[in-house]
């Protein structure tokens, strides 16, 4: 079972931010949330869950060790005792989905329902998402199902994370060029664009 | 009478709206529930299945239900809160009773004797209609039923409605005047199949957001989305084809595209042939819209006219599906029948992904319009006015014929009524008529006349406000029952607790009162069961058949669609195989729609669209949505969603205060600066009541035949207010972090 987000599906209702919040870990406290990419000229909005990065930044910069790794690769969330609120994951997080709660003096963040997925149930927010734009299920029957592939390889100008979490994209799409530095040439061979199909390849 | 006993804010003080924002306990009370009642969601005509977690006998959390087939676990944020109007500190636990110093707390016994000698009492001064009934379409079958039966039988008044008057009654004119029969003519599952799918007046996204996962489905299978409104909504933002229709522009776009239609071919020679009649008038009708007039009634390009005849014609396989969006009209009607003609006209229904519907708005928009309550109809859909069907209810219920009332009138007839002074007395169940229906002063105006207003009600509504007595009412979840959701499948509701403090489940009160009238003989229930095995044998042989459903056969196939006529029947999801229609003859009926403007259209004065509909977190006139934190604080307040070139020439930026104008009245709120919306036309939704009700600028002006008023368009001149008179509740995006979110602005 894996987890699959496509915000070209979703409509905005908040049913994942406030289903999150009932989750029995985590109660009264959504740990993923929803933007509006531009309220003023569309209605378009993207959920926000952790990637949950093979190599997480999160954790790499945590000064007091609070973001765990599981063995199945899920990235918890702040450890309580531990966090000591620096918000460093926050800005070093490539995908911003940390947030910084003054209320808890802690960063909270999606750790893919922990509680329900190692006990064989879904995400609630997967669960609960009416458009289907958040997805847990298997890799093939997403892959069946649905025009749009899957991919969790995204390149940051020369830095390629991976991810547990996959992102829905156009079909021909291997990995997800988000920095302009992917299409500049590289200092080693100028000739050449650091580009996304080279990566993956 | 009926003005308030005491100020309204220390009435809000008193009986909220409170935000809820915690279960009973708190977060951390902990522990595993004592149980899961599988039951359904109690807000909009999905009836999305869910699990309610119960400890200590108090609902406190959910637990989606994958299993159940129209909404596999899916819920939106309505059903994920909704759990929070359980043991909210704003529940009427006891009669109230009004008094000089306000509201206080009556025994039954003595509430009850006080509702049923005010009815007797008015009835024998005024005549037997002067005493109304109002009731609700989120009520169970078996107590839209049982207010049907308790009006005729036991007050014998003609005046009982309902507030499905204010929804889908032109759709459900429009399908029995065109296929004899009202109910959606296909099941959801239908939708992956089509090929091109229109959806028009329907904020899919948000009204009914479990159905955008089957639009996706089909998208994903190739089909094609073609959508009409004059918002880009978020269905919209997706569609293959969007129409930007002028508000009240409806028939003519759909006549329009017929036009295309014929003039190319493109239409199903045969199936007209075969099955329907009346196809001539309208070709001929239809030759008057081409595409260049059509795009100058309604503001959409003559090419995208084109281009949605074009994509319709490309599909085997099509459906078309409408909600409020051309429902709430003048012409509501006549706005359906259009769509229907197109429908007709290409034979596309009938068949695996082909078909039509409405989708329904509130929970039981369809099972609250089929039993009785409506005051033009008998239990089945029987009409009223029928004698043969007069006859049989007159027979199956033990009463005389001629005891029967006639027709009596509907909501806003009989608001108007009230107003006027023909009617004296009021009962009202499950309806906030001063938040929902159009031009609210006059509604406060009619209340305010009321010699005896009797509601029952679980919370104190803006319109309970105004009651004599107040019958401690249920929430959805403190009793059981079922309901038919939006494409005709009867489910069953399962009581997961019992109403707290004195409240009473709804239909036990009725049947108190009835027994009060002396007519208890008719009402020999002692649970809900016996009144729906009553409603489906009442059902038999009716257009509208249940009578092979029961609770065992519900639970079994989780849900039957109706019609089912006999025990072994396996009930009927799609609707008109094989070209059968419900018509004695069999056949469909075209009916030519000539298009006319709306009732109240722009002019110098008054220039301006305004459209009134919801937003995703809030549902109808919010008496129970508007008392969950997390839920107001998604979208805390109403704003006018304007379009930027409108912001401009008005001298107004996001977030600054409008005042909007009618001829019936006019109110002050924020804007919302947004390019998805007509640049002629403002949107404002229309769950707040007060000074934030979009009702006080809406127009009353009703449908001839559906007699549904014209929320979706009036005129309106918007003008920047200066200055600004309160603070008001800017929205920002719910972070669900438990705090308010709202954002004080000047
Ligand atoms: S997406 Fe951000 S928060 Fe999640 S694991 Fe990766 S770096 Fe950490
Ligand atoms: S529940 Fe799904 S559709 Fe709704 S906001 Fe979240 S991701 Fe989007
Ligand atoms: S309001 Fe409608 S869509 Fe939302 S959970 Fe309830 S039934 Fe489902």
């Amino acid at each position: 079972m894996e987890f699959f987000v496509d915000p070209s599906r979703c409509i905005g209702c908040q049913a994942c931010a406030q289903a999150c919040a009932e989750c029995d870990s985590h109660r009264g406290i959504s740990m993923i949330h929803l933007d509006f990419v531009d309220r003023s000229s569309s209605p378009q909005t993207t959920p926000t869950v952790c990637m949950h990065c093979d190599d997480p930044t999160c954790a790499r910069v945590c000064p007091a060790d609070a973001i765990k790794q599981t063995a199945e690769g899920v990235v918890q969330s702040a450890l309580k005792p531990r966090c000591v609120g620096c918000s460093n994951c926050v800005l070093a997080c490539p995908f911003g989905v940390p947030r910084y709660i003054p209320a808890l003096d802690q960063m909270m963040k999606c750790d893919m329902c922990y509680d329900r997925t190692s006990a064989g149930l879904k995400p609630m927010c997967a669960t609960v998402c009416p458009s289907g734009a958040l997805y847990y299920g298997s890799r093939e029957t997403i892959v069946q199902m649905r025009r749009e592939q899957p991919t969790n390889t995204f390149v940051f100008g020369r830095r390629v994370v991976t991810t547990k979490v996959s992102l829905m994209v156009s079909a021909n799409t291997s990995a997800l060029e988000v920095d302009i530095a992917s299409f500049l040439p590289s200092p080693e061979d100028p000739s050449a664009g650091n580009n996304p199909q080279q990566v993956a390849a | 009478m009926a003005h308030l006993p005491l100020p309204e804010a220390q009435l809000i003080d008193q009986y909220g709206p409170h935000l809820n924002y915690e279960p009973p306990g708190g977060w951390h009370a902990g522990g595993p529930p004592d149980r899961l009642v599988k039951t359904h969601c109690c807000f909009c005509g999905i009836q999305c299945g869910i699990q309610l977690k119960v400890k200590d006998e108090k609902v406190v959390g959910f637990e989606p239900w994958t299993d159940f087939p129209v909404n596999e676990g899916k819920l939106c944020p309505k059903g994920v809160k909704r759990y929070l109007q359980n043991n909210h500190p704003d529940r009427i636990l006891a009669p109230l009773l009004r008094t000089k110093r306000g509201f206080e707390q009556f025994p039954w016994e003595d509430a009850l004797s006080l509702v049923a000698g005010n009815m007797r009492r008015i009835q024998k001064a005024y005549g037997k209609d002067a005493f109304a009934i109002l009731s609700g379409a989120s009520m169970t079958n078996e107590k839209s039923y049982l207010m049907g039966k308790f009006a005729r039988v036991a007050l014998g008044t003609a005046n009982i409605d309902y507030n499905g008057r204010l929804c889908m009654v032109s759709a459900g004119a429009g399908n029995k005047m065109a296929f004899g029969m009202d109910r959606a003519a296909n099941p959801w599952s239908d939708i992956p199949l089509a090929q091109c799918i229109i959806v028009t007046g329907s904020n899919v996204g948000e009204c009914f957001p479990i159905l955008t996962d089957y639009l996706w489905r089909a998208r994903d299978n190739g089909a094609k989305l073609i959508v009409i409104d004059p918002r880009m909504t978020p269905i919209a933002r997706t569609a293959d084809l969007f129409l930007p229709v002028r508000p009240g522009r409806d028939s003519a776009l759909m006549n329009g595209i017929l036009h295309v239609l014929v003039e190319r071919g493109w239409i199903d020679q045969a199936f007209i042939d075969a099955h329907t009649t009346g196809f001539e008038q309208v070709l001929e009708t239809v030759k008057a819209y081409p595409p260049q007039r059509t795009a100058e009634i309604t503001g959409v390009p003559a090419a995208s006219i084109v281009r949605a005849a074009e994509l319709w014609a490309e599909a085997e396989r099509s459906m078309l599906m409408h909600a409020r969006g051309i429902e709430h009209h003048t012409k509501g009607v006549e706005n359906v029948l259009s769509c229907i003609n197109l429908v007709l006209a290409t034979g596309r229904i009938g068949r695996p992904g082909c078909g039509y519907g409405t989708i329904t708005g509130q929970g039981n928009g369809q099972g609250g319009r089929e039993h009785g309550q409506r005051c033009n109809q008998l239990p089945g859909g029987r009409d009223i006015e029928n004698p043969q069907h007069r006859q049989e209810i007159a027979t199956f219920w033990g009463v005389e014929e001629s005891e029967l009332p006639q027709k009596g009138l509907t909501a806003v007839e009989l608001f108007n009524a009230i107003n006027d002074g023909t009617i004296k007395g009021l009962l009202s169940i499950s309806f906030n008529p001063l938040v929902s229906l159009p031009d609210a002063a006059l509604t406060r105006a009619a209340l305010e006349k009321l010699e005896f207003y009797a509601v029952i009600e679980p919370f104190m509504s803006e319109t309970a406000r105004h009651a004599d007595v107040i019958l401690a009412g249920s929430l959805q979840e403190e009793d059981e029952g079922t309901v038919t959701n939006g494409e005709g499948r009867v489910i069953r509701l399962r009581q997961s607790v019992k109403p707290p403090g004195d409240a009473r489940v709804d239909w036990d009160i009725i049947i108190d009162l009835a027994q009060r009238l002396g007519k208890g003989e008719f009402f020999p229930y002692t649970k809900t069961e016996d009144i729906f095995q009553e409603l489906c044998r009442a059902s038999a042989g009716a257009p509208i058949d249940y009578s092979g459903i029961s609770y065992a056969k519900i639970e079994h196939n989780m849900g039957v669609f109706w019609p089912c006529p006999a025990p072994d029947h396996p009930g009927t999801p799609r609707l008109f195989e094989g070209g059968v229609f419900a018509h004695p003859d069999g056949k469909a009926r075209f009916h030519v729609i000539e298009y006319r403007p709306p009732a109240e259209d722009i002019d110098a004065e008054y220039p301006l669209f305004m459209t009134s509909g919801r937003v995703v977190s809030q549902y109808l006139s919010g008496t129970q949505t508007r008392r969950i934190g997390p839920l107001v604080d998604q979208y805390p307040g109403p704003q006018v969603e304007m379009h930027p070139q409108l912001a401009t020439q008005l001298g107004v930026k996001n977030g600054e205060i409008v005042r909007v104008e009618s001829r019936r009245g006019e109110l002050t709120l924020p804007a919302l600066v947004v390019k998805t919306i007509r640049p002629d036309t403002i949107f404002i939704p229309y769950h707040w009541p007060g000074d934030q009700s979009a009702n006080r600028v809406t127009n009353r002006a009703l449908d001839p035949i559906s007699k549904i008023p014209e929320f979706k368009v009036c005129a309106v001149r918007v003008t920047k207010a200066t200055p600004p008179v309160v603070p008001l509740i800017r929205v920002v995006p719910f972070n669900g972090h438990g705090a308010a979110k709202g954002e004080q602005v000047q």
